[in-house]
C-alpha cells in the first residue's frame, strides 16, 4: 500500500515544493501570513483567504481536468459562469425560491456543457473551436439575460453561498472540498477515470475496445459546464450581483493553467484532479502574495506567464530527454543550413 | 466546382446579403462614407487578422494578439509622450520588439514541442502584464506627425474618406494574398498546416517556417497596435481586450479551417467586413445593444463550422466512392 503512495508523493514533489516556496515568500513579505483566528464563528486569515478566493478556480479546474484528460479543452467556462450568474441573479430578483434558483442555474450550466459536448462528440469538432462558439456568444447571452445592467440582489440564502460559513469554514471552500471528494471518489473508485484516460490517449482505439466514447465525452463536457455554473453561483453570491461583462473573465485561462500546473498533459491521458486543485491553490497563493506584499497587482500577469514558461520547460525537458534533445535539434539544423 | 472554395463563396454571399439587408432597412448605409468608415474602424482588426490567418493556416493559434496590440499602443504612448521620441523611431522600436516576441513564441512552440495554445497564452499574459508595468493610466498622444497621419485621406466621391489606416489594411491584405499564394513561404505554411510530418519529409524547413509565421503574426499585431494607436490617439493598457477572439472569428467566418492547411486570406477580409457590418447595423439601429454583435458572431461561427464539417464529410464520402473498385 505504501508503494504507490510514495510514488504519488514524489510525482507531486515539484508542485508541493513550489507551493511551499510561494507560501514561504508570502510569509517573508507579510509575517502574519500563517495567522488564523476564529472570529464571529468563522475562520479568518490569509491562508483561509487563499483557499476562499481560490475556490471558484478549484471548482473550474475539477471540470477542466476531466475535459483536458479527454484530450480536449473548454474555453467557454468563463462565459458559462457569466450566464449562470446572470440566471441566478435575475431569478432571485424575480422572486423564485432559492432551491429552484440553484437547480435552474446548475441546469443551465449542464445545458451549456451538453451543447459543447454535442459539438465535440457528435459533430467531431475540435474542442477549441467547439467551445470558442459559446465563449464568444455566452457573454452576449448573459447580457441578454441581465438586459445589459448589473443585477444586484439581497437574498440572504443565495449570498450565503458566497460569504457564509459552516462550522467556521467559509462556504466556497466547503463546496470546493465536497466537489473534490465526490469527483475523486467517482473517478477513482469506478472505472470512469480509466475510461476518460483511454479516450484521451487514443479515441479510436477506445472505440474499437467497445467504449461509447461519444456518450462519455458528452458527460465530461456536461460535468465541466456544471462545475462552471457552480463557480458562477459562488462568484455572483460573493459580489451579490451578476456582472455579465466581468464575471469569470479570463477564468477559463486560470483553470487551464491550474490543470497544466498540476501536471496533466494538454495532450490528454493521465490526470489527477487533486493535483489540479493544488495547481489552482498555487496560482491563488501567488495572487494573494502579490497583493499582500504591496507590489502592484499588475505584476501578477507577468508572474503567471513566467510560471507557465518554467513549467513548460520542465515538462518538455523531462519528457523529451532534456537538453541533449535540444542540442541534437539545433545541431542538425546547423548542419542542414550549411 | 472546387469544394474548397465553397466556404469562401458562402462567406461572400452572406456578406452581400447582410449588406443588402442593411441597405434595405437603412438606405443611408449605401454610401462611400459608411464603406470608408467600415475600413477605418476595422483597420487594426483586419491587420491582426492577416497574421492570425497564417497562424491558423499552419495549424496553430495565437492568443497574444490583443495583448500585443495594447502593449504596442502603451509603448508608443510612453516613448512619444514621456520620452519625446519621434513617432517613426517609436514605430520601428515597437515593430522590432513585437516581431522578436512573436519569433520567440514560435521558437518555443517548435523546439519545445509545446501546444501553441499554451505558449501564446503565456505570451498574452506577458504582454498584458508588461503594459500594466509600464503604466496603468491612459496616456494621450499629441504629436504633429500623428495629426498629419490622421489627416491623411483620399476623398471618395460621395464624401467617404479612404483614410491612411484603411489603405494600410488593404495593402496588408494584398500583401498577405500575394504571399500566401505566390511565394515559397506561403506554400510552406500550407504544407506545414496540411501535414507537418509529410512537410518535414518533403524538405520543408519546418523550424524556420514556424518561427517565421509567429514572427509575422507578432509583426502584424505590432502594426495593428500602431494603427490602433493612430485610431485612438492614446495608449491604454486595458485596450483591445478580446481582439484575439474577434480575429479568430473573422478567420473562421472567412472559411479557413482551424485544423490548418485550408483557407484564404481574402476570406478573412470578408470575415472582418461582416463583423464591421453587424456593428454598423447596430449603430444605425440605435436600439440594439452591442452585445448582439457577440451573439450574431457566435451564430455565424457555428454555422460556418457546421458548413465546413458538412463539406469535409461530403468530400470524404466522394473520395470513398471514387476509390471503391
Amino acid at each position: 500500500m505504501s508503494g504507490p503512495r510514495v510514488t504519488a508523493l514524489t510525482k507531486a514533489m515539484p508542485q508541493l515544493l513550489t507551493l511551499v516556496l510561494i507560501l514561504f515568500l508570502n510569509y517573508l513579505a507579510f509575517p502574519g501570513f500563517f495567522d488564523i483566528r476564529l472570529q464571529d464563528g468563522r475562520l479568518f486569515g490569509s491562508l483561509i483567504d487563499v483557499l476562499n478566493r481560490g475556490a471558484p478556480v478549484i471548482i473550474l479546474a475539477v471540470g477542466m481536468t476531466a475535459v483536458i484528460a479527454s484530450r480536449g479543452v473548454d474555453l467557454s467556462v468563463g462565459a458559462v459562469m457569466a450566464v449562470s450568474g446572470a440566471i441566478a441573479a435575475t431569478m432571485t430578483v424575480a422572486g423564485y425560491p432559492l432551491p429552484i434558483v440553484i437547480l435552474a442555474t446548475l441546469g443551465v450550466g449542464l445545458l451549456c456543457g451538453l451543447w459543447n459536448g454535442i459539438l465535440v462528440a457528435y459533430f467531431d469538432l475540435q474542442p477549441i473551436v467547439a467551445t470558442l462558439i459559446l465563449m464568444v456568444a455566452g457573454r452576449g447571452i448573459a447580457q441578454l439575460i441581465t438586459e445589459g445592467s448589473i443585477v444586484t440582489f439581497n437574498e440572504p440564502g443565495l449570498i450565503f453561498f458566497g460569504t457564509g460559513s459552516f462550522a467556521g469554514v467559509p462556504m466556497p471552500i466547503l463546496i470546493a472540498l465536497l466537489l473534490l471528494i465526490v469527483a475523486i471518489a467517482v473517478v477513482r473508485r469506478t472505472a470512469l477515470g480509466l475510461l476518460i484516460e483511454s479516450i484521451g490517449i487514443n479515441r479510436s482505439a477506445s472505440n474499437y475496445a467497445g467504449l461509447n466514447s461519444k456518450l462519455l465525452l458528452l458527460v465530461i463536457y456536461a460535468f465541466c459546464g456544471f462545475c462552471a455554473a457552480l463557480a458562477g453561483i459562488i462568484i455572483a453570491a460573493d459580489i451579490r450581483g451578476a456582472d455579465a461583462n466581468n464575471a469569470g473573465l479570463w477564468l477559463e485561462l486560470d483553470a487551464i493553467l491550474a490543470v497544466v500546473v498540476g501536471g496533466t498533459s494538454l495532450f490528454g491521458g493521465r490526470f489527477s484532479i487533486l493535483m489540479s486543485a493544488l495547481g489552482a491553490v498555487i496560482i491563488q497563493a501567488m495572487n494573494t502574495g502579490i497583493l499582500l506584499s504591496g507590489f502592484p497587482p499588475e505584476y501578477n500577469l507577468i508572474l503567471k506567464a513566467l510560471v507557465i514558461i518554467v513549467i513548460l520547460l520542465a515538462q518538455s525537458f523531462s519528457s523529451a530527454g532534456g537538453w541533449a534533445f535540444v542540442k541534437a535539434e539545433f545541431g542538425t539544423k546547423g548542419r542542414k543550413s550549411q | 466546382m472546387n469544394t474548397r472554395l465553397l466556404p469562401l463563396y458562402a462567406t461572400l454571399l452572406i456578406c452581400i446579403i447582410a449588406y443588402a439587408v442593411c441597405v434595405f432597412q437603412f438606405p443611408m448605409m449605401f454610401s462611400t462614407r459608411v464603406a470608408g468608415n467600415l475600413l477605418t474602424d476595422n483597420a487594426f482588426l483586419g491587420i491582426a487578422a492577416v497574421g492570425m490567418t497564417f497562424v491558423i493556416l499552419s495549424g496553430g493559434i495565437d492568443l497574444s494578439v490583443g495583448s500585443v496590440i495594447a502593449f504596442t499602443g502603451v509603448l508608443l504612448a510612453v516613448l512619444i509622450t514621456h520620452y519625446g521620441i519621434h513617432p517613426l523611431i517609436a514605430f520601428a522600436i515597437a515593430l522590432v520588439i513585437t516581431t522578436a516576441f512573436g519569433a520567440s513564441m514560435g521558437a518555443v512552440i517548435h523546439y519545445l514541442e509545446v501546444p501553441a495554445f499554451i505558449v501564446t497564452l503565456a505570451g498574452m499574459f506577458l504582454a498584458r502584464g508588461m503594459c500594466f508595468v509600464m503604466t496603468t493610466d491612459s496616456i494621450p498622444v499629441n504629436h504633429q506627425f500623428y495629426t498629419y497621419l490622421q489627416g491623411l485621406y483620399y476623398l471618395l466621391p460621395g464624401g467617404g474618406r479612404l483614410t491612411f489606416i484603411g489603405c494600410l489594411m488593404l495593402l496588408i491584405f494584398a500583401f498577405g494574398i500575394v504571399m500566401a499564394h505566390f511565394s515559397k513561404f506561403g506554400s510552406y505554411i500550407y504544407a506545414v498546416g496540411g501535414n507537418r510530418t509529410s512537410a518535414e519529409l518533403m524538405g520543408v524547413p519546418v523550424a524556420k517556417t514556424t518561427i517565421g509565421i509567429y514572427a509575422m503574426s507578432g509583426f502584424l499585431s505590432g502594426l495593428a497596435g500602431i494603427v490602433f494607436s493612430l485610431y485612438t490617439s492614446a495608449g491604454y493598457s486595458l485596450a483591445a481586450v478580446g481582439v484575439e477572439l474577434d480575429t479568430i472569428a473573422a478567420v473562421v467566418i472567412g472559411g479557413t479551417l482551424l485544423t490548418g492547411g485550408v483557407g484564404y486570406v481574402a476570406g478573412t477580409f470578408i470575415g472582418v467586413i461582416i463583423q464591421g457590418i453587424i456593428q454598423t447595423y447596430i449603430v444605425f439601429d440605435g436600439t440594439l445593444s452591442s452585445w448582439w454583435t457577440k451573439i450574431v458572431v457566435g451564430i455565424l461561427l457555428f454555422s460556418f463550422i457546421a458548413l465546413q464539417r458538412l463539406l469535409v464529410l461530403l468530400s470524404s464520402k466522394r473520395t470513398a466512392t471514387l476509390t471503391k473498385p
